[in-house]
């Protein structure tokens, strides 16, 4: 924690009593700690983006173009004209309150304004004097709001505070979808060059090395080729991890950050031992080397572009389908975004897997298929070993990521596999779980450091979770299967709940995964010696 | 963007006071940045992690694995936040005048 002033015991001392002022009123603070810096020129003009200036939110003068509004007016109007859900989502509001104790950052903060139908509002209240006739005759009297600097200013600050997680939309009884809404307030603020750099630097990154991280080909190799000798090590099998082979019956896509970052990376050793066991016919690729997208958390247009390449990468290598490793916001953009956007793949047959032969028809139109599913499928049919007491060191709960589970309702497959592996688990309250289940706080681009005081706030009801089951079944260690997660939830734990480490499920996999031939393992992926064996602490339930 | 002084070193930074310009990096910039790092002194072993960062960003033009750095220098990765308390990416990387890792990391 490299910027936590604040202690826990301060930061949790969270006030509810809403501020006297209007909510019309758009003042807001920059201050370091709750704020992403501003995406420099560099990027925006590598990305071909409008407005690229030198400027940082905490600036008086946004240096503005002279007619901006204009560009925010023709900006919506053209947005409401091509996304009938935008339309609906400015109209259908009854401002009922469902959603408005809903949000880790309403939680964590108590700003009224991250309520997200307050959040939306901010939006909702310029169209309704812009485009409505009641707004237009009757202003303020029906909650519409004039456009004005301040108002922008108040649009940045409130929609990089929401994550677009999605929990709200899980209560809205209209099923307003408030991760689009955010979207569409970026997107009108992109078109003035104001967005972040944490979002803007991967994106360019993303377009020069087919990575968000900024990996060159040769990089990618030489990681995943460490990966593959210190397998060798661990597990006296030394693997094949083909790298822009053609002509495999699957490519293999995760977050590069697996082959970067920890505890990413022991999921990627995981993903590998268990390939090679199953004999699977698959190659990586230097192209899409990324399965996340910060596209989604840019605009429309930016996730198309960065989407392509999947597609394109699929056909080049003439694979017979797709397999997605552990990535959560890959998931909104694969499996909501990808078929209508760069599809269809008719290139690519339905997935099929050949050691099960069970046909992912779910994934029929996309292609792709989540590792978890996979793997359950892989286990339902016993063609896997596994010995679940090599990770007996571990007591573990699951952390649902947002995307794979709001986006794919992949509640079950992850929690079979975790069940098959290891023998300690156990479940965290059932309201901040599966459908409900709390955002890490970080998502949407926002896990940088500058906001980190926004980010343990935003992160407080999961970690809240987290401490319960820490503190009543002795869990140690929180499983997710997303990269922003297993980035973001290690110093969120440390700072609320300390004593919980982050792994992910392919992680315990590969522990777990009795490989043919293998030595006697003495360590987990991690290095860590294993221990003898803990009692059993399922839930009996 | 901001101008870093410290003794005779005088480099471009970014908000976070990484080098604008990587390769403007030399031995007295890295004991520059150090001093904004928490770094005491850099000993032999602060050196050997910032020179296995260095040597590895000029072959790849980015930092290494985490697991990679620990395991060619020998050090646990503990040991580095020991050595750089921000850790490898935001502490010991800037020493070393490598940019900002980003993404999900």
């Amino acid at each position: 924690m490299s910027q936590g002033k604040l202690k826990p015991e301060e930061l949790a001392r969270i006030t509810y009593q809403p501020p006297a002022k209007s909510w019309t009123d758009p003042t807001v603070e920059f201050r370091k700690g709750v704020i992403c810096y501003g995406a420099v020129p560099e990027t925006l003009n590598y990305l071909d983006l409008p407005h690229a200036k030198k400027w940082q939110p905490t600036d008086q003068d946004w240096k503005l173009p002279p007619d901006w509004k204009k560009i925010i007016f023709e900006g919506m109007r053209d947005r409401l004209m091509r996304f009938r859900s935008f339309k609906v989502f400015m109209d259908i509001c009854v401002r009922c309150g469902a959603c408005a104790d809903k949000c880790h950052f309403y939680i964590g903060s108590g700003d009224p304004k991250n309520m997200p139908v307050l959040r939306a509002e901010l939006l909702r209240s310029v169209y309704r004097r812009q485009f409505t006739k009641a707004g237009k005759i009757m202003g303020a009297m029906v909650g519409a709001r004039d456009l004005d600097e301040k108002v922008l200013k108040e649009w940045f600050y409130y929609f990089y505070q929401c994550t677009e997680c999605r929990r709200c939309s899980v209560f809205c009884p209209y099923g307003i979808d408030t991760a689009e809404i955010t979207m569409m307030g970026r997107e009108l603020l992109n078109l003035l060059g104001l967005s972040i750099e944490w979002i803007n630097t991967p994106l360019a990154n993303c377009f020069r090395t087919g990575n968000h991280l900024g990996i060159q080909p040769h990089g990618f190799k030489d990681s995943v080729e460490f990966a593959v000798d210190e397998l060798a090590e661990l597990t006296g099998i030394k693997v094949k991890a083909p790298i822009n082979e053609k002509g495999h019956e699957i490519l293999f896509v995760a977050p590069s950050a697996d082959y970067f970052a920890q505890p990413h990376y022991f999921t990627l050793l995981g993903y590998l031992a268990l390939f090679h066991e199953i004999g699977l016919d698959y190659t990586l690729s230097t192209f899409a080397s990324e399965g996340g997208n910060f596209g989604l958390f840019h605009s429309n247009e930016m996730m198309k572009r960065l989407n392509a390449k999947i597609y394109s990468e699929a056909k080049r290598l003439d694979v017979k389908w797709i397999l997605g490793g552990e990535c959560g916001h890959m998931w909104r953009v694969l499996h909501q975004y990808m078929d209508t956007m760069n599809g269809p793949a008719d290139f690519l047959q339905v997935p099929k897997s050949s050691l099960t032969g069970t046909v992912f028809a779910n994934a029929a139109s996309t292609k792709m298929v989540h590792i978890s599913e996979f793997t359950a499928d892989l286990i339902r049919h016993n063609k896997i070993q596994l010995d679940p007491s090599r990770n007996n060191h571990w007591n573990a709960t699951f952390h649902d990521s947002c995307n794979p589970a709001r986006c794919m309702g992949l509640f079950d497959e992850p929690r079979y596999v975790l069940q098959q592996v290891m023998k300690n688990f156990h479940e965290m309250p059932e309201d901040t779980i599966r459908e409900q289940t709390f955002c890490c706080g970080s998502g949407s681009g926002l896990g940088t450091d500058e906001n980190i005081e926004s980010r343990m706030r935003g992160g407080l009801p999961r970690a809240n979770a987290v401490k319960y089951v820490r503190d009543t079944k002795e869990v140690n260690l929180l499983v997710c299967m997303c990269a922003i997660d297993k980035a973001t939830l290690p110093p969120l734990l440390e700072y609320w709940t300390p004593g919980v480490e982050v792994a992910g499920l392919h992680e315990l996999v590969g522990n777990a995964l009795i490989m043919k031939g293998e030595n006697e393992r003495l360590t987990d992926l991690r290095g860590t010696p294993i221990t003898k064996p803990l009692e059993n602490k399922q839930d009996a339930a | 963007m901001a101008t870093f002084e410290h003794g005779s070193v005088k480099i471009e930074v970014d908000e976070d006071g990484f080098m604008a310009e990587p390769e403007n990096w030399n031995q007295d910039v890295a004991l520059a940045l150090a001093s904004t790092e928490g770094v005491g002194a850099m000993t032999e072993s602060h050196w050997k992690v910032a020179n296995y960062l260095r040597d590895y960003y000029k072959q790849f033009g980015i930092a290494p694995m985490i697991r990679k750095l620990c395991k060619e220098t020998g050090f646990s990765l503990k040991e580095i936040y020991d050595l750089y308390p921000s850790g490898p990416a935001k502490g010991a990387c800037k020493v070393a005048g490598l940019p900002k890792p980003t993404g999900c990391v």
